[in-house]
């Protein structure tokens, strides 16, 4: 582990690709039904890999499985070459696997400043300590601006994170995940209710992060996956049916029958 | 950025206000012996720290706890037993009491902290009930009688606590003390991630924070703080009885909460002096005190469920974004 995450945090843009996130037989039942089969996906670093699927293919439960929310029925998890398999969900974000959620998950009622601070609290300890005031989180405030700033809400930092437009919302929390410079990014719909001028901003942001990171997203826009994305996997009814670059997966006559119907755009 | 100016601003004199009344307030209470019955306004005081160490939970970590009257009551046993029995100071007592009640918190939180939403509560009440039973049985707790006759004593073994002033000034003293060390908690980096914990617990643990320990850390401090005030209330009526850890109890608590306001710092002990007021003004009439304040609860919760502190803030702070339009 020690070795994996010294290659990764190396200095500089670091391209080099490598799976640092591996799948294998991935599975889930939920009270007999079975949500994800025999799922294998491996995400590369510096690669966005994308998850696109009809409705109710399995996609979000897959990220809960990656990321330890739901406990797998069978399969293991491989995160940087360690086995988290068993491990829990705090943990696994603390290994570098960081994932958003496809309802807008923020903190409503502190502020779009806060909301970013305490994704920076935890490193030092600073998050048990209860005896300081919170100017003991001042030092946090200029990495947090800095982010808000790459995402274009510096303006807004001192508003109520619940008073923020839907698409504003999900920007937050793209700001908040970063934050803690994962290794591995899974954003579940991030520009899912956005606005056109949002949508811009956060593909600009992804492109960049993905750079020295890997990213897995669920995205149902298929322009931005065509766009964005180096990989994408295909899932229906919870059974990956395709993988391969845009120019395959589209020619699939597999994935074409699962999209029929499906607005192209 | 001129709104975020006036803003700042406005914070900062919204802040200077707040501690002049906090200034107020202690200055009021230090003056309150001399025009009401001293054992009353303890009594307020013991029920207020229990309020806003109850608070510290529900308003800023999102745990309703149903059983709390186990800390309170607990730690009234714990004290009373330790000064009458054991000889011990006051102030030793009390710390004894503050400590079981931590450690009974710790206890009952490992095993309810793993539930979400009703299924804590539930649990909360269950292992309340476990323990009232444990002292409806125990020796040490005297069963019905209770532990009665509690010596005061001397605090730090000279300043006699049987007279009424010294004991209400140890008591405010022991309040201040609390509710400064929840004020501060509340405010602090801790305080911050129990917020965030309250406001979307997987988005917390999506960012690392292991949310079982901050919640168990949360219950800990909770449950001290309530022995806290158990424990002088036990000194001040010098007996310690099963009323105090009935599930009753728990309920009467967070009657105060909601009725004074969640999350604020202020609403449980207003909420507090409120209900011990009225059942002391009941308590003399024919009124059934149980009915009047089922009444008075239900009424707040239909017509402002914010409760009293909270819906006054609510209605600064439109008031104040008026002002700015
Ligand atoms: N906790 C759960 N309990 C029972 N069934 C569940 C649970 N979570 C998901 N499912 C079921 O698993 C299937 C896959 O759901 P999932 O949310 O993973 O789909 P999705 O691909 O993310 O869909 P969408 O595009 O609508 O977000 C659905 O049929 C859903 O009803
Ligand atoms: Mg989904």
């Amino acid at each position: 582990m020690m070795n994996a995450q010294a290659v990764a945090g190396g200095a500089g843009v670091d391209a080099e690709p490598r799976v640092v996130l591996s799948a294998r037989g991935l599975r889930r039942d939920f009270a007999g039904f079975v949500a994800v089969k025999n799922v294998d996906l491996d995400v590369h670093h510096a690669k966005i890999h994308a998850l696109i699927g009809p409705n109710g293919a399995g996609k979000t439960t897959v990220f809960n499985l990656l990321t330890k929310f739901l406990a797998p029925s069978a399969g293991r998890i491989e995160l940087l070459g360690r086995d988290i398999t068993h491990t829990p969900p705090a943990k696994v974000a603390r290994l570098g696997l960081v994932r958003s959620f496809q309802i807008s998950a923020i903190f409503p009622h502190l502020t779009v400043l806060d909301n970013v601070r305490v994704a920076l609290q935890r490193p030092g300890g600073l998050g048990y300590q209860f005896w300081r005031s919170l100017g003991a989180l001042d030092l946090l405030t200029p990495r947090a601006e800095a982010l808000l700033e790459t995402v274009g809400l510096q303006n807004e930092r001192h508003r109520l994170a619940a008073d923020l437009s839907y698409g504003r919302k999900r920007v937050l929390e793209i700001a908040t995940t970063l934050a803690l410079d994962p290794k591995v990014l899974l954003l579940d719909e991030p520009m899912a209710g956005m606005g056109h001028e949002d949508v811009g901003i956060v593909a600009e942001i992804i492109r960049d992060v993905a750079r020295d990171r890997a990213v897995l997203m669920v995205e149902h826009n298929l322009k931005v996956v065509a766009d964005l994305c180096d990989w994408i996997t295909v899932l229906q009814r919870g059974e990956i049916i395709a993988a391969g670059d845009y120019a395959t997966v589209s020619q699939d006559e597999q994935v074409k029958v699962a999209y029929m119907g499906t607005a192209y755009d | 950025m001129a709104a975020l100016t006036t803003s700042g601003i406005r914070n900062r004199t919204r802040a200077r206000t707040e501690w002049m009344l906090v200034g107020v307030a202690v200055a009021a209470l230090l003056a309150a012996p001399f025009f009401l019955y001293p054992v009353f306004l303890m009594k307020m005081l013991c029920f207020a720290l229990f309020a806003c160490a109850f608070n510290l939970l529900l308003g800023f970590t999102g745990l309703l706890s149903f059983g709390h009257a186990a800390f309170f009551g607990g730690a009234a046993y714990f004290t009373a037993h330790a000064v009458k029995e054991w000889g011990w100071t006051p102030e030793a007592g009390i710390l004894l009491g503050v400590a079981g009640a931590a450690l009974l918190g710790l206890v009952m939180g490992f095993f309810a902290i793993r539930r979400q939403g009703i299924y804590f509560s539930m649990i909360t009440l269950a292992l309340a009930q476990m323990f009232y039973f444990f002292c409806l049985q125990a020796p040490f707790t005297k069963g019905e009688d209770g532990i009665q006759g509690v010596p005061r004593g001397h605090l730090f073994g000279f300043i006699d606590l049987g007279l009424s002033l010294n004991m209400y000034y140890f008591v405010l003293g022991c309040f201040l003390l609390g509710a400064f060390a929840i004020w501060r908690i509340v405010n602090s980096p801790f305080g911050m991630i129990l917020k965030s914990i309250r406001e979307n617990e997987n988005r917390a643990t999506s960012l690392g924070y292991s949310v079982a320990r901050y919640k168990l850390a949360a219950f800990v401090m909770s449950a001290a703080l309530a022995g806290l005030a158990g424990a002088m209330k036990a000194l001040v009526f010098q007996f310690a009885t099963l009323t105090d850890v009935t599930w009753q109890m728990s309920g009467e608590v967070i009657l105060m909460t909601l009725l004074g306001g969640i999350g604020t710092m202020l609403g449980p002990i207003i909420g507090a002096g409120l209900v011990v007021a009225l059942q002391n003004y009941l308590a003399t009439s024919e009124f059934p005190v149980t009915i009047i304040t089922g009444a008075i609860f239900m009424i707040c919760v239909l017509l402002f469920r914010r409760g009293i502190v909270g819906e006054i803030q609510a209605r600064l702070a439109r008031g104040g974004s008026g002002e700015e339009v």
